[in-house]
């Protein structure tokens, strides 16, 4: 029951009290001179430029898209892993099937460029 | 061992989100993410549901949904990034050259 | 053979296998296949529905299930299978000059409407609901990508946008539901389902669970109140792609929901029937209803659409009653096929008239069309008349086959509704008519061989099959019958 959780609860607490004591102290008893340079984003001398969220390439875009695309795949691969020895060759043969597939949608990407950076 | 209907509550309740945030916001982005938002609260069902039959079927069914969702985001973003490239803008008030 | 596989497995969808391989193969032939040569696609595209056509109605006759009863081959998959590739070859054959025209020729075209056959002949054969998931995401995700092909029109990437972003909103509501049915029955196999179903476990998490079904399929198969999409997608996509997905979709759409609603939730009639038959009535008079008002063709064909599947769904509503149920699925089936026909020819004629850049689509581009081109009004007319249900046309022996079953199952007013709503849509299709005869115009049609083949092979079938349509219903019952 939910009791066996109880541990977590706890961890929670624990560590919302340790960081907010850090912190807390530091304000209380830290001294505090303010100025101009202390409060800009960047301390080190560093003055800020443009803005905080800069667009992405597209190209990054299609790059994903594609890692996505051949990354999910490995979810079959897992469990096809673990009983491969069981499946013998009936297995094999299914997977050189699913590899096929994946291997034209790739040959399909590489022809058409998509794998081109410029 | 948490009962389970607190799993089945939980799925319920992103489900809940995922269907009000499609209805009620305007990025396409968003609404995309709210609809993954309720193929992940069937995830939640199903594998919570597979426990508790002890049947492996929903597992499976998690695997194909991840799988397609995949798939989905691929065609999706695409059309989403095309659209920013033609008008500059994604928010779907402003898609109305269609209508009557 | 082994413990995990034998021959009757691969068999089964034999035809969807070819096709898929064919697909697959296309896709790399097309990339060696120089741009101004597309058309070679298209023929390669084509001769794979052939193949996969040659298959299916060799082995008609025959049943067997597969993959651990995931999968079914029988009378009615046979039947809507060859709907589903005659209805591909159509898409062909309207996409071949019509895309060329337009600018849009890529030979990913004919590799995803293979695709989505696949997808569609799945779904038919489907007797598992992760089948059903998996067949109606591959029917779907081609179409959203065909839906925005024409990239260089606003209008379409719209089009491609709303369909993408409200047909995964119900494959939400599609795979929640699904969990629900899992988890109130411990199987997602219509039989197991069935098993669990007539123990009587849990039955509130099943009937909300196929509530949720019916929504997601309701957003496929474009009923009110789940049609919002439908006019704009059907606007803004290219018309050769409208054609296809307004016929296959449709048909795939209401195979599946039969099959699930038949074989797995015979138990929950008591509950279902009356929101069937809400649900059948809606869409006749939204769809209707707002038809009125249209003035682009292509909307108007799209509200056409959404009445028509209140009509089909009508089939379904006496689906608990064994003694009506194989008379109105027969009806059903027989109303999908007349729908198909009709709406390719009048998809065709509309091809036909189109011009760059969405010009010739209002109705008031079709004045005094038959002083311009006999044949093409004439045929034009003959759809008009079939969709309203007018003899001697293909529709109105489905209209009658249609409502004869409803009024056996006892359900009349729902069969007045439908023809009161028949009546109503006589007036919007008849305006398209009166345009094309009674007002002056100078409507440029053009003349591409497999566009005019398409309208003119559709056009003598709704006529011709309105005549004999014994032995089309008698197909129809037989494939009905071994579904049980």
């Amino acid at each position: 029951m939910l009791i066996e959780y109880i541990a977590i609860a706890v961890l929670l607490v624990l560590s919302t009290a340790v960081a907010l004591i850090a912190v807390g102290l530091g304000t209380i008893f830290g001294p505090q001179k303010k100025s101009e340079a202390k409060s800009m984003p960047y301390e080190s001398g560093m003055s800020p430029y443009g803005e905080g969220t800069r667009r992405m390439p597209v190209r990054f875009y299609l790059i994903a898209v594609l890692f996505i695309l051949f990354d999910i795949e490995v979810v079959f691969f897992l469990p096809w892993a673990v009983v491969f020895r069981q499946l013998t060759w009936f297995g094999l043969a299914e997977m050189v099937i699913f590899i096929t597939i994946l291997l034209v949608g790739y040959f399909y990407a590489w022809k058409k460029g998509a794998l081109e950076w410029e | 061992m948490v009962d389970i209907s607190y799993y089945i509550l939980l799925s319920a309740v992103l489900f809940t989100i995922g269907a009000v945030g499609v209805l009620v916001r305007r990025n396409p982005l968003i609404i995309f993410m709210s609809v993954e938002l309720m193929l992940n609260a069937a995830n939640l069902a199903f594998v919570s549901f597979a426990s508790m039959h002890g049947s492996l079927d929903g597992q499976i069914f998690v695997f194909f949904v991840m799988t397609v969702a995949a798939a989905e985001v691929a065609v999706g973003l695409a059309l989403i990034v095309q659209i920013f490239k033609s008008r500059h803008s994604i928010n779907v008030d402003e898609m109305n050259s269609l209508k009557g | 053979m082994s413990q995990y596989i034998n021959p009757s497995d691969l068999t089964t969808i034999l035809p969807a296998i070819v096709l898929t391989v064919w697909a697959c193969a296309l896709l790399v032939a097309d990339l060696f296949i120089p741009h101004e040569r597309k058309g070679w696609t298209a023929v390669l595209a084509a001769l794979g529905l052939v193949v996969s056509l040659d298959i299916t109605l060799i082995q008609a006759g025959g049943t067997s299930t597969g993959f651990k009863g995931m999968v079914t081959l029988d009378g009615f998959s046979t039947f809507l299978n060859a709907l589903l590739l005659v209805s591909g070859l159509f898409g062909v054959a309207l996409a071949y000059g019509y895309v060329r025209r337009m600018g849009l020729e890529r030979g990913e075209y004919y590799t995803l409407l293979l695709f989505s056959v696949v997808g569609m002949m799945l779904m038919v054969q489907a007797s598992d609901l992760i089948v059903v998931f998996i067949a109606l995401e591959l029917l779907s995700i081609p179409l959203y990508v065909l839906a925005a092909l024409n990239v260089r029109q606003i209008e379409s990437e719209e089009a491609g946008l709303k369909y993408f972003l409200l047909g995964s909103f119900s494959t939400g509501f599609l795979v929640y539901g699904i969990a629900l049915i899992f988890g109130a029955t411990g199987s997602t196999s219509y039989s197991g389902i069935v098993t669990a179903a007539s123990a009587g476990t849990s039955s509130l998490l099943l009937t909300i669970g196929a509530a949720l079904l019916l929504v997601g399929f309701g957003f496929k198969v474009a009923a009110v109140p789940f049609h919002m999409w439908t006019p704009d997608v059907y606007q803004g996509a290219p018309t050769s792609v409208t054609a296809f997905m307004s016929s296959g979709a449709k048909i795939a759409g209401f195979a599946a929901l039969l099959r699930v609603f038949a074989l797995a939730f015979p138990t929950l009639t008591a509950d279902l029937t009356p929101i069937l038959a809400a649900l059948a009535a809606l869409t006749m008079i939204g769809g209707n209803l707002i038809a009125v008002s249209q003035t682009n063709i292509k909307r108007l064909l799209a509200y056409s659409s959404i009445a028509h599947a209140g009509y089909i769904l009508m089939a379904f509503v006496p689906y608990g009653n064994p003694q009506v149920m194989p008379v109105s699925v027969a009806a059903g089936l027989f109303y999908l096929v007349a729908y198909a026909v009709t709406n390719f020819g009048a998809w065709g004629v509309v091809i036909a008239l189109e011009k760059q850049g969405g010009k010739g689509l209002e109705i008031s581009d079709y004045a005094g069309l038959f002083w311009k081109n006999r044949p093409l009004a004439l045929a034009m007319t003959v759809f008009m008349l079939s969709l309203i249900g007018f003899p001697p046309t293909i529709g109105m022996v489905g209209k009658f086959y249609l409502f004869r079953a409803v009024i056996d199952g006892g359900f009349v007013w729902l069969a007045i509704v439908g023809v009161v709503t028949s009546l109503i849509s006589a007036y919007y299709y008849l305006r398209v008519v009166v345009n094309m005869f009674m007002q002056e115009g100078e409507p440029q049609t053009g003349s591409e061989f497999w566009v005019n083949f398409t309208w003119g092979l559709t056009a003598l079938m709704t006529i011709i099959i309105s005549f004999v349509p014994q032995p089309l219903f008698a197909w129809a019952s037989s494939a009905v019958l071994r579904l049980f």
